[in-house]
């Protein structure tokens, strides 16, 4: 997101200016050419709610005059996305993938058909809003001097009643599969619930989340979390290894925003070959233990 | 309860999809049409709390005729009667200042249902929209929904690995997703469902005058993937050595 600004704000001479609330470490974002941070320092805006968010990030653009308001492609950043856009009378396009193309008016390339195609978009308004798809747009280093501010403007908390969070509820440590850079997925190949420590153990030599196929999470062998797929969560890692997974085109809707895939299934008919980048044929059983052998011998040299 | 549900008519999502009259267009040739699978979740949920607390469902859709035999296939599941607003919904604002005119001009929904997003342009903006242009609260990825005493309801919402419980009041709009129902649970019109949806009245309304603010001005493809590079079983460290040097990601 701030490379996606620096990059912007570079080729329209302008400074970036990013939100945060709570912040620790304010000046990690001058690493990544941000030049001024806004950080909220309430408490009592500790936790996410939409409509105080929104509010904040409105009298952020207010105040700073933005015209270009980023948001990215996280849970929270989908549901207060309208919500900014009304505040702000602001032109709203989602899932976006590229910097404005050189144009004489302002248009972004978004995603869509589920990633089957992309649609040049003009933005009307004068605000314009933009949420950012994930990992569309690499990161780059781009130190500048930067400076914090305490940003604390008047927030309506009655909202904070009105939505009353009584629960949380977190998986912890695991990685969380719609933040992973690497997932490591299975499906019905694999026979049964039983036989997914070895994609446990993959995933952990990798540092990967792990997914499964909608069989598999409407058998029971895997929990509905995680299942990947058109109904299930879309992902985009870098890397998407599916073992066991034929690839029907549900299942690719929710994955195909991978930047690589990796394929291994004893069927060399199976569809996902593709849509793969790099395909193995052969017993799941047989090669994912080999694989996981290989890889930590790797990792112990790197 | 009286419950709106809003609801798109997408491409089924085995469709090629395709592009005409110089990439300006969706190829609508061949297309089976459905409804969005985000917004079947919905619909079954608004089935259940019709058939427990008692009340009406209504469908609204924003389209052209072309999205009547997917209304009428709501209408068979069993939503009482259907709206559709006669125009191509072309951008997400102005497909929400369409659905907020009439929820202002109708007023009494104590819920408001949708699917998190459509399948075919994925904005997932257009019930958040709604929500303000007509002053109603707003929860979006919604995995549980249920009425407690009164107006109040408790609402799961999906957060970053895990789920998060919110009390809140009706009336509300929300964007269902899987969760909200089982999947088992997803109904399909049975025959006297069919019969039965004929008969159900179906208003066409006019589009009222709206900005769009924002405009597809051409698609494309996404770009064409490298063919497969296939590796023998029994090379990994050909994987390894592919995953390191050419694709970098470990």
């Amino acid at each position: 997101m701030a490379s996606y600004a620096r990059a912007y704000a570079d080729k329209t001479n302008q400074d970036v200016i990013a939100v945060g609330f709570l912040l620790e470490n304010p000046e990690i974002l001058y690493e990544y050419g941000v030049n001024k941070v806004l950080n909220v320092t309430n408490e009592k805006l500790k936790d996410f709610n939409a409509f105080a968010y929104s509010q904040v990030i409105k009298e952020a653009a207010d105040k700073e005059n933005s015209d270009l308001i980023l948001i990215s492609s996280s849970n929270d950043s989908i549901y207060a996305g309208p919500i900014i856009a009304q505040y702000l009378d602001a032109g709203y396009v989602s899932n976006v993938i590229s910097l404005p193309e050189e144009s004489d008016h302002f248009v972004v390339k978004r995603k869509v058909f589920t990633s089957k195609g992309i649609a040049y978009t003009a933005v009307l308004t004068d605000k314009k809003l933009l949420r950012i798809s994930k990992n569309s747009f690499g990161i780059t280093e781009k130190k500048v001097d930067g400076q914090t501010e305490e940003f604390n403007p008047p927030v309506d908390l009655s909202v904070y009643e009105e939505y009353k969070v009584v629960k949380v509820e977190k998986v912890t440590g695991k990685v969380p599969l719609t933040d992973a850079d690497i997932i490591v997925s299975a499906g019905r190949g694999l026979k049964g619930p039983e036989n997914w420590g070895m994609i446990e153990e993959l995933a952990e030599v990798l540092g990967a989340a792990t997914a499964c196929s909608k069989p598999v999470a409407d058998l029971g062998w895997r929990p509905h979390q995680e299942h990947v797929g058109q109904t299930g969560k879309q992902v985009a890692p870098n890397l998407y290894i599916a073992v066991g997974i034929s690839g029907a085109i549900q299942h690719l809707a929710g994955v195909n925003g991978s930047k690589y895939m990796v394929v291994i299934n004893n069927d060399p008919e199976a569809p996902f070959f593709k849509a793969a980048d790099y395909g193995i044929v052969g017993d799941a059983f047989e090669v994912v233990p080999k694989l996981i052998e290989k890889l930590k011998a790797y990792k112990a040299n790197h | 309860m009286k419950i709106l549900l809003l609801m798109s008519s997408v491409p089924d999502t085995t469709s090629k999809i395709n592009f005409t009259e110089g990439d300006t267009k969706f190829d609508e040739n061949g297309i089976q049409w459905v409804i969005n699978p985000h917004d079947e979740f919905a619909l079954t949920k608004a089935m259940q709390l019709k058939e427990k607390h008692g009340g009406e469902l209504v469908v609204l859709n924003v389209g052209t005729s072309k999205t009547e035999p997917v209304i009428r296939k709501v209408l068979a599941i069993g939503a009482d009667r259907a709206v559709r607003i006669d125009v191509e919904p072309t951008d997400s604002y102005f497909t929400a200042v369409q659905i907020a005119d009439y929820i202002n001009k109708h007023p009494g929904f104590d819920l408001i249902m949708a699917g998190k997003e459509s399948i075919d342009y994925n904005g997932g903006m257009v019930h958040g929209m709604v929500a303000e242009m007509t002053n109603n609260k707003f929860i979006n990825a919604v995995i549980g929904f249920e009425v407690k005493e009164g107006d109040k309801v408790e609402v799961s919402r999906e957060i970053e690995g895990g789920k998060e419980v919110i009390e809140t009041t009706l009336p509300l709009v929300i964007g269902g997703q899987k969760g909200l129902v089982k999947e088992e649970e997803l109904r399909i019109p049975n025959m006297r469902g069919i019969m039965m949806a004929r008969k159900k009245p179906l208003e066409v309304l006019p589009a009222v005058e709206a900005p769009v603010r924002t405009k597809i001005e051409k698609f494309e493809k996404p770009p064409v993937k490298g063919s497969i590079k296939m590796i023998d079983k029994d090379n990994l460290d050909e994987l390894i050595d592919l995953l390191h040097n050419e694709a970098k990601v470990i």
